[in-house]
Formats: structure tokens, C-alpha cells, sequence
């Protein structure tokens, strides 16, 4: 079954806004590269599986989401199959015009072809269980599972601290705790794009955000995935 | 002075302390109820861990025959980063990065509680013994 999380400090309110839209248009291939068909957002918008809202982004430490969307799998015994990785998503989104939000088209097929092969995956775990290609070993978990060092812990710290004093309605005072969080710990794109979008409504996904994810440069924004272990 | 103290996941507390520089004194009496660890003859202690005062450092963990005690000392000691905000006069213990590493060693899916949209709780554990995708997504 599938359990949503969604990691996000403004609470249901954001959350009802996003998957009930009643006048956003999406761009035709931002929806074709994300795999949002009108069918699709449809069910979103009437999650049939649980929807949990997650505003201090417990679940963001706890299994190393650093952005958004990502996945891990658990078994039926209680047991991490797949830790933490970017479902079905890659730097395709890169290609993106800011201005326009278009995207190459054979940078869509690409995204589409990806998507389609990691929900393909998670049907063979579903049919096959521990029997599954898709299954990780151990070892392999452990190696794909990075644990927060010092720093990350502390912006952590500094993000909780700010998160506290925003819920208590100390907006000014949570902002530079935001900010200290998105410096100490630059690889989590959830610090970032959730404290941007708590400092200005739109920041998230604004110039900010293009220029922070072009500032890159060879490094991945959502970094590949190895389905299988021995690829 | 009145601040309010937030220790990992524990609910705020609200207690007299003095901060000093980068050192919290607290009553000794508040330990637990902020932190969930006691000072025992043994060291400080939660549950059946006992973590011993360095030798020769027991100063910078207790002052006033006993009564107050410097909870950053025992921040820094379980190597818990902490953070203050002078103004609104709040101090926040956030988890040891050695603490999520060793979780993260388990095979084990660390459980959590969290609300759905109409605000009913639900634990990780509580869909045990069938497969989840847990999916992270945001509006933002």
C-alpha cells in the first residue's frame, strides 16, 4: 500500500490547496514529465491510501528525504527493502524554462520512460516480494543510506528551532534558522525550497530555486537511481 | 529567568534557568521532566543507560551542592548539537547524528505518528505485515 507523507510546515491547509486545485492550470508537459495525467490527478486529488502531513519533516530525518518527490520500500515484517531515493524522478526537470515551464520533448520520453520503469519495479516487488530484482540486500541499503553527520544534525537543530518559534508566531525571529538550516546542510533541497516558500509564498519554485539548482552545475539535483543492485 | 526548553521530540518546557554563555543551568529537579535523564551516583542515566561524568569535569555539570545542573553539558556530552534563540528565550536539543546513524544501521523502519487530512493519527506500524511505499511529496 501506498502511504503519502507530505513534508510540509503549512499544515493541511497547503496540502488540501495542492491536491485539490479548483483553478491552476498545470503546463501540458510539466503534468506529461511528472506523470500527472487528468486521470491521475483526479485519485490525487481523492487519496484512497493515507495522506499524513508531516510539518516538522520528522520523516525527512528519520529516512534521509532530502527532496521531494522520493520513496523507500518497507516490508511486510517492518523491514527497509529500498532506503530513501527520488521515485521515478530525474534531472530532467533541469531542461525546464523557467519562464515557460517547457521542456524538450525528448527530455519528457526520457522522464516517462524513467517513471514508467520504477513503477514497473514496484510492481514486481508487490507480485514477488523479498523474491524481487528490486529487493536490496543489506549491505547494499547501507551503502545507499547516508547518515546525518555533525553539521546536518545541527542544521536540523536549527531548522526545529525555527519551526518552533514560526508555529509560536515568531515568523522574524524563525526566519535566520531557516536560513542557517539551508546553509549547513546545502544538499537538502526539503530545508531549502520549504524555508524559501515560508519566507515568500512562490520562492520555493521561484528564481531562487532555478538559479540554486543551475548553480549545480555537474552535480545532480535528483541524483540516479540503480533499480537493481548490480547496475 | 523563565525560558522555554525543547529537548529532541519532548513536548517545550517551561522552567527557570540561567543561561550563561553557552551553558544552561537548570534545577536539578527538571531534569528528567525536560530531558528524560537523571543524575544517579553512577553518572546521568535514562532507562538503563548510564552515561559516567568525565573525570575531573563534574563542576561543569553541577554547581550549588547539587540543586542546579547544566544541561548543555549534557548536550555536549551526548553530542546533542543545540541552539538558542536569546530573544524569545528558547533553547532546542536536537538528536546526535550518531543516534540517526545507528538507527539507520537497523533494518528496521523507524516508526513515526503523524496526521492525515482530517487530523486522524496514524503510526508507520500500524500497516505491519503489509508492503508500503512511503512516498514523500510537498506542495511547495
Amino acid at each position: 500500500m501506498v502511504v503519502a507523507v507530505a513534508l510540509d510546515t503549512a499544515g493541511v491547509p497547503a496540502v488540501r490547496d495542492f491536491i485539490r486545485p479548483t483553478s491552476v492550470e498545470l503546463p501540458p508537459l510539466l503534468k506529461d514529465i511528472m506523470g500527472w495525467d487528468d486521470k491521475l490527478l483526479a485519485r490525487a486529488a481523492v487519496p484512497e491510501y493515507p495522506c499524513l502531513i508531516d510539518q516538522k519533516h520528522i520523516t525527512g530525518e528519520l529516512y534521509g528525504f532530502i527532496n521531494v518527490p522520493m520513496a523507500t520500500w518497507i516490508d511486510e515484517e517492518g523491514h527497509i527493502v529500498r532506503p530513501a531515493e527520488p521515485s521515478g524522478v530525474s534531472d530532467g526537470v533541469r531542461a525546464m524554462d523557467p519562464a515557460t515551464f517547457k521542456i524538450p520533448e525528448q527530455v519528457v520520453a526520457a522522464g516517462k520512460q524513467l517513471r514508467t520503469s520504477y513503477i514497473d519495479a514496484i510492481r514486481d516487488w508487490v507480485n514477488k516480494g523479498a523474491k524481487s530484482e528490486f529487493v536490496l540486500s543489506r549491505e547494499e541499503i547501507l551503502r545507499r543510506s547516508e547518515g546525518p553527520d555533525a553539521t546536518d544534525a545541527l542544521a536540523s537543530a536549527n531548522f526545529r528551532l525555527g519551526q518552533y518559534l514560526l508555529a509560536e508566531g515568531h515568523r522574524e525571529d524563525a526566519l535566520p534558522y531557516f536560513a542557517k538550516a539551508r546553509e549547513l546542510y546545502p544538499e537538502s533541497w526539503s530545508y531549502k525550497r520549504q524555508t524559501w516558500e515560508l519566507e515568500q509564498a512562490g520562492k520555493a519554485s521561484g528564481p531562487e530555486f532555478f538559479a540554486a539548482v543551475q548553480a549545480l552545475g555537474h552535480k545532480h539535483y535528483y541524483a540516479p537511481v540503480k533499480l537493481k543492485a548490480s547496475n | 529567568m523563565s525560558l522555554t526548553v525543547i529537548f529532541g521530540d519532548r513536548a517545550p518546557l517551561k522552567v527557570e534557568a540561567a543561561a550563561e554563555a553557552d551553558n544552561l543551568w537548570i534545577d536539578r529537579g527538571d531534569l528528567e521532566a525536560i530531558s528524560g535523564w537523571e543524575l544517579k551516583p553512577e553518572g546521568i542515566c535514562k532507562g538503563d543507560v548510564c552515561v559516567p561524568i568525565p573525570p575531573g569535569r563534574a563542576a561543569d555539570f553541577s554547581r550549588e551542592g547539587g540543586l542546579r545542573f547544566n544541561l548543555a553539558a549534557l548536550g555536549t556530552l551526548l553530542e546533542q548539537p543545540f541552539v538558542r534563540d536569546d530573544k524569545n528565550r528558547v533553547w532546542y536539543f536536537g538528536e546526535a547524528a550518531s543516534t540517526r546513524r545507528n538507527a539507520m544501521a537497523s533494518p528496521d523502519a523507524p516508526d513515526f505518528e503523524l496526521p492525515d487530512l482530517d487530523g486522524e493519527l496514524h503510526f508507520l506500524s500500524d500497516y505491519r505485515g503489509k508492503k508500503v511505499l512511503l512516498s514523500a511529496w510537498a506542495s511547495w
